[in-house]
């Protein structure tokens, strides 16, 4: 061990090891992925005769504790303070690092959301150990190993990362990728109130405004039916929105479209954007890069059009259409239309 | 290493591709000038590349300047002519010919792209044999001002611009004329725009007549000696001929590519069209064309930065040989695509329309053989 | 005010494709550029530059090829470029880059750090909170606006997170990271271009850096790289090509039979 010997040591729950989760709630409401860390980290901690303790930041979380409980933590550490009101990096950074420190976990899983991104990494140079991000896949060995893969290069290429001589080894977890727990109501756990004291002469950044944006259909994550357009579609985006208009569908692309600045960073599906898994997915002249396909693959029904009978798209389509998107997007319209008035 | 071409290519391409080609199907259709795409290559310095920074210009050469009309023509040869016009016709003389009060009056405006720049040369009566001029520079009795009458027709960029380098005749003898050049502002009294050409292609670009009734210009704005308006022309012609050059190399670049592409997709008899040799031969000998041209292109390119006296004549070689292949090179892209190739929904079309100007402006096809096979048998 | 901007070169993920023989990755000729979310850094910068005069250093750590990538922002309009290379940090993770950059940051001089969000080769995000926790400065990650305030030294941002939208203000030195979707990088633009020619590249190496060996390079970086792979994917495929009306046709056909319409 290199730099935190004292951190293998026996927790204070009295088992050998802990895996500690980050629990992410906003406004009092537990975040989906909560519940996926919970599982998966149920999953590991059965395998390597562990336990599961969850961390909750936040104010005025009455209720929630038991909640995690009831999808697989064995103890809560609450930490209620109305300066964690909203999420700021620093007081919660200041909470949750407090809370390792006393308490050394051998592994802390994150979410790999906008919160657990800007958390996690600022705890593991506090604390000087490894963090991986964005796992998709975590196992574990007998003496609670840990080991995490992850895709690279836009997800053409996977690795499989260690953290062997510090602890905790750290981890975010992409949502949607792990299985939640069914909930057990009878489920028992024990929760500890955990008083931090604050260093406030760090809290340097104010929040002046939190303007929520209503989750609706309009997020892609939602959607029942995507079309989805790539780099070839850009100069179409207006036609491409009008279809989905028509299909009652919300319009989401491929990287390329949000970095050539047509449409902005929350209509991305894929490794750095979202995981989606629409009821059906229409992709318009997307080629299929590795990097897309990790975000949509488990789409229930995919249609592919693209002019390049050779892209990998089609690899994973229910439907594959070799032609150009451009022009088959006007009759599309209008045979949508006529089935409709059928 | 000189990293500066490396990097002014990549800009140029993007920027050709991200900014001019999505709209050069409009430009063309609507006939409309794109003052928006020409307000974002002011923005990037397009319109004073050649202009030394003491004159507020980029610092940049005829490498980069070149390269610029060539990458904008690939997508648009709209866009190229109107960088061309600028730079070659106008920019050009008034820095090589303009006195100090004149370079610091006009070129860093013309650098920003704040001015627009034409030129006006080409009368009814005076196409080819430009020595035919009648538009006259007579001096006022106090002798400060000059007073021009007559007509200027095809003026490229003319409309938007806001400065012409105008050619007048300023005396006449027995054996011809004496021209002079002037540098003439939008809104100098009796200098008004005429009608507005309607073309076959470059249909984005302003073509439009000038005129001039008792248009006051000062002695202040007269360029170069007077007396020396034609040759000042002629060399000025030289630069620009190597512009155009570009701008047809660059319309038979994009013309290609585009044909590769459809080439590759279109099937027929159950084959990519690429797969069959006729295709294949074709592209190769368009593509060996093209990079023939550019050889030519470079030559001439280097004449100018270096301004070396072979450059009538490498001018001259690069626009008839550029011309006279994007004219090939787009009239066989348009017959690789078939009927589509025919139709306003493929972009060869337009490019084919293009292309036949570059073998007319600047000096005829015939003229640059006039002007190469003057410099063999003299 | 001095503005230090971390860039990275990566390759064009977009661009990489996996050979369907050997299952690798194909990185040949794919082109290496500015991370995205970096060139969106950098034109924030730009844009507070073109406001108060702030100098622009940018600062990158990679190969010498990176010098590259380096000139391409000084062409954008940045001020400095600086080369952080050395082989004693090859094999470095995120928190042993974070290591060396904070030093290579610290020994240039700062009142602000803007930094991408993430690489694309990587896409870790943890670069930026990492420094900003070594150096002890505040952060404010996934920032899709960027304003300061010259006479209140203040940045306003606006955090994009997945379900809201934070406007948080800071004052004094802070790091920040953006998000590439909500910028428009500017071009390069002829006059830079032509200037950086007469630039040189500072490069800064191990020796110029106080940083302890134990912390950086490979054997200084807790996370270590056992196994990479490459997904596979079936290659059966039943594709049809026909003329755009009949495929509209059969996709509309194949929505109704999946009760979509």
């Amino acid at each position: 061990m290199n730099n935190n010997d004292e951190m293998t040591a026996k927790c204070e729950c009295g088992c050998k090891k802990t895996i500690f989760v980050y629990c992410e709630q906003r406004d009092g409401v537990l975040s989906k992925v909560s519940f996926e860390l919970l599982g998966v980290a149920s999953e590991l901690a059965s395998q390597s005769d562990q336990k599961v303790c969850a961390m909750l930041i936040g104010s005025n979380l009455k209720g929630l504790p038991e909640e995690l409980i009831q999808y697989g933590a064995d103890s809560v550490y609450v930490c209620d303070d109305k300066r964690l009101a909203h999420y700021l990096t620093e007081p919660y950074a200041q909470a949750t690092g407090n809370i390792i420190r006393d308490f050394k976990p051998n592994i802390v899983l994150f979410p790999a959301t906008s919160i657990g991104r800007d958390l996690a990494p600022r705890l593991s140079a506090r604390l000087r150990t490894g963090l991986t991000a964005d796992c998709t896949k975590l196992e574990v060995d007998a003496d609670g190993n840990l080991f995490m893969t992850r895709p690279a290069f836009g997800g053409n290429l996977f690795a499989t990362i260690i953290c062997p001589d510090h602890r905790p080894q750290m981890s975010t977890v992409r949502p949607g990728v792990m299985q939640m727990k069914q909930k057990d109501d009878n489920r028992k756990g024990e929760i500890i109130n955990v008083n931090v004291t604050f260093d406030e002469s760090k809290f340097n950044v104010e929040l002046v405004e939190e303007i929520k944006e209503k989750a609706s259909e309009d997020n892609i994550e939602n959607a029942k039916i995507l079309v989805s357009v790539g780099r070839g579609m850009q100069t179409q985006i207006d036609e491409a929105r009008h279809l989905a208009k028509c299909l009652n569908a919300t319009l989401s692309c491929s990287r390329a479209v949000v970095d050539g600045g047509v449409l902005p960073q929350d209509r991305q599906v894929g490794q750095t954007g979202k995981t989606v898994r629409p009821l059906c997915y229409l992709a318009l002249g997307i080629s299929g890069a590795v990097q897309h396909l990790a975000g949509m693959s488990d789409s229930e029904y995919l249609i592919a059009v693209n002019k390049d009978k050779d892209a990998t798209i089609f690899n994973v389509a229910h439907l594959g259409i070799v032609g150009d998107a451009k022009a088959i997007l006007p009759y599309l319209e209008k045979e949508i239309e006529n089935l409709k008035n059928a | 290493m000189e990293y500066k071409y490396d990097l002014f290519n990549k800009m140029i391409e993007e920027f050709a591709i991200n900014e001019v080609k999505p709209f050069a199907q409009e430009v063309d259709e609507k006939e409309m000038f794109p003052y928006m795409t020409v307000e974002k290559m002011a923005k990037l310095g397009l319109f004073g590349i050649v202009i030394p920074e003491e004159y507020g210009g980029m610092g940049g050469d005829y490498y980069m300047y070149i390269k610029a009309v060539e990458e904008l023509s690939k997508v648009c040869a709209t866009t190229g002519v109107i960088l061309s016009a600028h730079t070659s016709l106008c920019v050009a003389p008034i820095f090589e010919y303009g006195t100090e009060e004149q370079k610091k009056k006009y070129l860093p405006k013309l650098a920003s792209g704040e001015y627009i720049g034409a030129f006006g040369l080409t009368e009814p009566n005076a196409g080819t044999d430009a020595n035919n001029q009648t538009t006259t520079a007579m001096l006022d009795e106090k002798g400060e001002n000059f007073i021009l009458n007559g007509s200027k027709i095809f003026i490229t960029n003319s409309g938007p611009a806001s400065v012409y380098v105008v050619i007048a005749v300023t005396s006449r003898n027995p054996k011809g004329v004496n021209c002079t050049a002037f540098i003439v502002e939008k809104g100098f009294e009796g200098f008004s725009i005429g009608k507005k050409e309607l073309k076959m292609g470059i249909r984005g670009s302003s073509t439009c007549e000038l005129i001039f009734q008792n248009c006051k210009v000062s002695k202040d704005n007269q360029l170069g000696k007077e007396g020396e308006g034609y040759k000042l022309a002629l060399k000025t012609l030289d630069g620009g001929r190597v512009g155009i050059a570009a701008q047809a190399l660059g319309i038979a670049e994009g013309a290609l590519r585009e044909t590769i592409s459809y080439t590759k997709e279109r099937k027929q008899f159950k084959r990519s069209i690429s797969a069959f040799q006729n295709t294949q031969f074709v592209l190769a000998d368009l593509s060996t064309k093209i990079e023939a041209g550019r050889g030519l292109l470079q030559r001439a390119t280097q004449a100018k930065q270096t301004k070396s006296k072979t450059l009538a004549v490498d001018a001259a070689m690069a626009k008839l040989f550029c011309s006279e292949t994007a004219m090939e090179v787009t009239t066989k892209a348009v017959q690789l695509h078939g009927g589509y190739g025919y139709t306003r929904e493929y972009p060869v079309e337009r490019m084919m329309r293009d292309a036949k100007i570059t073998e007319i402006y600047e000096g005829t096809s015939e003229v640059q053989r006039m002007v190469i096979s003057g410099a063999l048998l003299k | 005010m001095r503005i230090s901007v971390c860039m990275k070169q990566v390759p064009k993920t977009t661009d990489i494709k996996i050979d369907p023989v050997t299952n690798t990755l194909i990185r040949d000729g794919v082109p290496s550029i500015v991370n995205p979310d970096d060139k969106a850094a950098l034109e924030f910068a730009l844009r507070i530059k073109e406001e108060t005069g702030a100098e622009i250093n940018v600062v990158c750590m990679g190969p010498a090829q990176a010098e590259n990538a380096l000139r391409e922002t000084l062409a954008m309009g940045a001020d400095n470029a600086y080369l952080i290379s050395d082989r004693a940090f090859a094999g470095s993770d995120t928190l042993a880059t974070s290591t060396i950059l904070s030093a290579a940051l610290n020994k240039i001089g700062f009142d602000a750090i803007i930094a991408g969000r993430q690489a694309i080769d990587g896409d870790t995000a943890q670069v930026g909170p990492q420094i900003a926790e070594i150096l002890g400065l505040p952060q404010v990650t996934y920032c899709a606006d960027v304003k300061f305030d010259e006479e209140k030294n203040e940045f306003t941002l606006k955090r994009q997170s997945e379900d809201r939208v934070q406007t948080l203000k800071v004052k004094g030195k802070v790091l920040l990271t953006v998000l590439s979707g909500s910028v428009k990088a500017r071009y390069m633009n002829v006059k830079d271009i032509v200037k950086q020619e007469s630039k040189a590249i500072n490069v800064i190496t191990y020796d110029d850096l106080l940083c302890d060996k134990a912390t950086i390079g490979l054997a200084g970086s807790p996370t270590k790289v056992k196994t990479t792979f490459t997904k596979q994917f079936n290659t059966e495929k039943d594709l049809i090509e026909t003329t755009p009306q009949e495929a509209a046709k059969i996709i509309a056909e194949h929505l109704k039979a999946q009760h979509l319409i």
